[in-house]
């Protein structure tokens, strides 16, 4: 069957890749180009896990057909920190151990980003509804939500 | 080989000493490659040359199987493997081995890794390919021919005990029970514990109650599916990688299903996405380890959602009777239990666990519990957190919970009243230890939770939790370098922060800065054998080892440093992360640094490891007690937890962060269990909400913050006061809840889940409507 050929840049580089027609964006970062910092938790929208964001939309990566997204700005996980720099809620994550096994990490890290370039100053709930596509079975939610309520409040300073 | 002095005093404050490490809340070591994308979980390794492998699964739930026809997939291009029941030999009869919290049957194992005479349950696997790429994999599948003759089935434990019921296992023998010859059951066990006689007890009670439970099976429910890649030489030697809570027991069930010496296999656990229990057992990986064998390719296998549902997991689902008697000033004069717990397609559920646990919270004079563990046409159910605790302890604490109300005393009063001390007899036999029940119970009754008011039209309840914890074989080892830095090599998976505490406890034992500890998984090679990571047993056992390898460390540096001054080494002793001399010596010799010492070992004898390989002893019970408060939708039935307070004893909390993980994160498991979680069946015992948003797990928008308080009562085996930490949080929440809704609404529910459905249907048959509560 042929394949589509895309053109699209993913973490502020061009990238270009073949992609069968009912392969999905998760697919293709994870099995072609090797970016597995997005993860398959259920493959259909319920978890978070694979969470990405297409030119600053928040998306689950499953429910995109790769053929999709030419031409278009992805970030995923890998490309979060600056250099060195980790962002500011990478480091948070660490300092309120919000995290145990961290396989929703990566999903959640990128909701919550796609959160605070929204909205500098969320409130708990705002918090709780807008990560309520991501799940964590880990944790509970408290430290993730006080991470995030924590870096919105440095980052608003 | 633990060094006395850190040996804690017990004295209800952990040990009282200040540490430089143990108790803070240091970054975990392996936080980076967690917040990049950098850790690799099981799906995330790829090798060259390597080959997808896939499931059929069967779609009956009872099935005999005539024939299988692999011919078609196997003729197909880009298909490498095909594997069903004949490429596996048959196990034994009778040899099972405790594994952990459970229980290991290798002929059932072999039965349910790949259905040999009958499919017993929606999503038995029937036969396996493995195919140059995912497309051709399905394609195959697909192409398999498997002749069912389909049988009838039955999902329900107590159906599945009538006469006349189909019968799931034809050759099972009750153990623990009087059968008649030739008899057919479902009943693989029978079990009871306790001590007195009840019928003296309930004749001493001013007020008896006894009431009926039911509980649905609730999965792990783990984020990361399972996943692995497997790859075999044509000489017979293998290596796997995979998601697992033990690679070492991984990789002992793997060489016994495939026939090969267990030192072939080399075993490397990935970082693991979750597993509370449900990633103690084997799935995909012997099937993965055959296609392997036989196409002599790297196989990688990951389940999807679905299939994590329907073949995996979950714990049992049960029916549970329970009879309470006390005296009308709160003295509990008796306790009774029938507990009937769901175990699947084989023998196995934790039905010997929740008898044990069920009254453990409570000194009693008269005490029985009674167990049944029963075949039903579902998955084999594997460990979820305190296996088998939850569900006994909800009755159980449902039941204390109204006999208090009824006789009008605060229900944590009832409980401290009641309450088991050091010495006590536990209700399952063995003396109690040093345990901090009474602790527990006190510090949730000072509470500011427990001491606020309510608002209106809310509820409050508590609960208390027992579970045992364990302990098991770990090994560990530290490897000295030359700058002085120490590689800490561990051997059991790390499922929330044990790296942390671990190395946490060898820097603090060592005398040197946490960050020059490098903590690491080995694989199977890399040292003695490593138990599984369950019973809450890693930062107790593995503490342990650490502390043992972290003492033959400095015996050596100590010998290396008398070498170097020349005297004997007695005169030496290590403090502050280097070797002082003693008794007279110390004018004329500086103290040598780790640094110095690892800088000259090749002079002074060469190589520097400490190691420890142990069968810990003496794990610590552990108690908690859960306050939470609720408040009920009357129109919908949906109750939202408000308010929730953890309160439990870790003996002592190495770190303090991811001991409050554990709480927070059992009582969340918990709120789902209590208020969502199910599995659904159609009448043909298929699987109806095989995903996430049919089996709806607790979203970030449904719960509170998870207040907890810390209690520390030392656990006296451990060099630093440590019990587990893990599982008791999972155990009250159910009660708590249920005991909440109580409070609120004046209904008592007897069911789980409480779903907005069955709330509402019991509000408004409580308001004089028609419907009934179910």
């Amino acid at each position: 069957m042929a394949k589509y050929h895309i053109t699209t840049r993913i973490n502020g580089d061009d990238v270009e890749f073949l992609c069968a027609p009912e392969q999905t964006l998760l697919d293709v970062l994870r099995d072609d180009l090797r970016l597995t910092g997005s993860k398959e938790g259920c493959a259909s929208g319920d978890c978070g896990a694979c969470s990405v964001t297409i030119d600053g939309r928040l998306v689950c990566s499953c429910l995109v057909l790769a053929a999709e997204v030419g031409g278009q700005e992805i970030e995923t996980i890998e490309g979060m920190a600056d250099g060195d720099r980790l962002h500011p809620l990478q480091q948070k994550f660490l300092d309120f151990a919000a995290l145990q096994c961290g396989v929703c990490t990566p999903g959640f890290l990128i909701a919550a980003k796609a959160l605070l370039d929204r909205n500098s100053n969320p409130s708990e709930t705002e918090v709780r509804y807008w990560l309520a596509g991501n799940l964590c079975r880990c944790t509970g939610y408290d430290k993730i939500v006080r991470a995030v309520l924590d870096t919105a409040a440095d980052m608003r300073d | 080989m633990t060094d006395s002095n850190k040996t804690p005093s017990g004295n209800g404050t952990g040990n009282g000493k200040d540490y430089k490490w143990v108790g803070t809340r240091a970054v975990r070591p392996d936080g980076v490659d967690k917040v990049t994308g950098r850790a690799k979980f099981g799906a995330d390794l790829h090798l060259p040359n390597m080959l997808v492998g896939k499931v059929l699964r069967s779609p009956h739930a009872h099935a005999h199987i005539r024939s299988i026809d692999t011919s078609a997939a196997e003729a197909l291009s880009g298909v490498k493997a095909v594997i069903t029941r004949d490429d596996f030999s048959d196990q034994p009869k009778g040899a099972v081995q405790p594994a952990g919290e459970m229980t290991i049957n290798y002929r059932d194992m072999v039965r349910n890794v790949m259905a040999r005479e009958k499919a017993l349950y929606e999503g038995h696997a029937i036969a396996a390919v493995a195919a140059v790429d995912a497309r051709i994999a399905a394609k195959a599948l697909s192409l398999i021919k498997v002749d069912f003759e389909v049988l009838p089935h039955v999902i329900d434990p107590v159906a599945a005990m009538e006469s006349g019921a189909p019968i799931i296992q034809e050759d099972l023998m009750t153990e623990g029970m009087e059968q008649s010859p030739g008899a057919m059951t479902n009943i693989a066990k029978r079990v009871e514990f306790g001590h007195g006689d009840v019928a003296v007890g309930f004749a001493e009670a001013d007020v008896v109650i006894e009431r009926e439970f039911t509980t649905q099976p609730v999965h792990q429910a783990y984020i990361e599916p399972h996943a692995c890649v497997a790859s075999m030489t044509e000489d017979g030697q293998g290596e796997l990688w995979l998601s697992t809570q033990g690679h070492y027991v991984a990789r002992g069930h793997c060489a016994t299903l495939l026939g090969l010496d267990v030192s072939k296999l080399r075993v490397q656990a990935s970082e693991i996405g979750g597993g509370f229990g449900g990633k103690t057992v084997v799935y995909l990986e012997p099937l993965a380890l055959a296609l392997s064998r036989k196409a002599c390719q790297p196989v990688k296998m990951a389940m999807t959602r679905e299939e994590v549902f329907r073949a995996t997991g979950p714990t049992s689902g049960a029916h549970l009777w329970v009879k309470v008697g006390a005296t009308n000033d709160g003295r509990i004069t008796a306790a009774d239990a029938v507990l009937k717990y769901q175990a699947g397609a084989f023998p196995g559920s934790p039905v010997a666990q929740g008898a044990q646990c069920a009254f453990a919270p409570y000194e009693l004079n008269h005490v029985r519990t009674i167990g049944y563990d029963i075949l039903v046409n579902r998955a084999k159910v594997a460990a979820y957190r305190a296996p088998g605790a939850p569900i006994a302890e909800y009755a159980t604490e449902s039941v204390m919970d109204e006999i208090a109300g009824v006789i009008g005393m605060d229900p944590l009063e009832f409980r401290l009243k009641n309450a088991p001390k050091q010495g006590s007899q536990s209700s399952y036999g063995p003396k109690f230890p040093v345990i901090g029940c009474i602790e527990t119970l006190e510090a949730a009754r000072d509470h500011d939770h427990y001491q606020s008011p309510l608002k209106a039209g809310q509820g409050r309840g508590v609960a208390t939790g027992y579970w045992f914890n364990i302990g098991g074989q770990t090994s560990a080892t530290l490897n000295l370098s030359e700058d002085g830095s120490v590689a800490l090599v561990l051997g059991t998976v790390d499922v929330g922060g044990t790296r942390a505490s671990l190395s946490m406890m060898a820097a603090e034992e060592l005398g040197i800065d946490l960050d020059k500890v490098r903590p690491m998984i080995g694989d199977t090679s890399a040292l003695g054998y490593n138990m599984l990571t369950g019973g809450s047993r890693v930062t107790f056992a593995g503490g342990i080892a650490v502390v043992g390898a972290a003492q033959d460390l400095i015996g050596t540096l100590k010998d290396r440093a008398a070498k170097f001054w020349d005297i004997p080494v007695d005169d030496v002793e290590w403090a502050e992360g280097e070797a002082r001399a003693t008794n007279g010596y110390t004018d004329n010799m500086q103290p040598l640094s780790l640094q110095e010492i690892a800088k000259d070992m090749a002079k002074t004898g060469g190589p520097i490891v400490g190691a420890h390989s142990i069968n810990a002893q003496g794990a610590g019970p552990s108690f908690g007690t859960h306050v939470v408060d609720v408040d009920v939708d009357r129109e919908t039935g949906r109750v939202w937890v408000t308010r929730y307070t953890v309160v439990q004893d870790a003996g002592k909390a190495i770190h303090p962060s991811y001991v409050e993980g554990q709480y927070q994160g059992g009582a969340v498991q918990g709120i789902g269990w209590a208020l969502n979680e199910e599995y659904i069946y159609d009448d043909k015992g298929r699987l109806e909400n095989a995903g996430f948003l049919d089996y709806r797990v607790p979203v970030c928008s449904d719960v509170p913050m998870i207040d907890t308080v810390i209690v520390e009562v030392a656990n006296p085996t451990h060099p630093y006061g440590v019990r587990g930490v893990g599982e008791t949080p999972i155990v009250p929440p159910m009660a708590a809840i249920s005991n909440a809704l109580a409070n609120a609404l004046g209904i008592r529910f007897t069911d789980l889940p409480m779903s907005p459905p069955r709330v509402l249907a019991a509000i408004k048959a409580a308001n004089g409507d028609a419907t009934t509560a179910s």
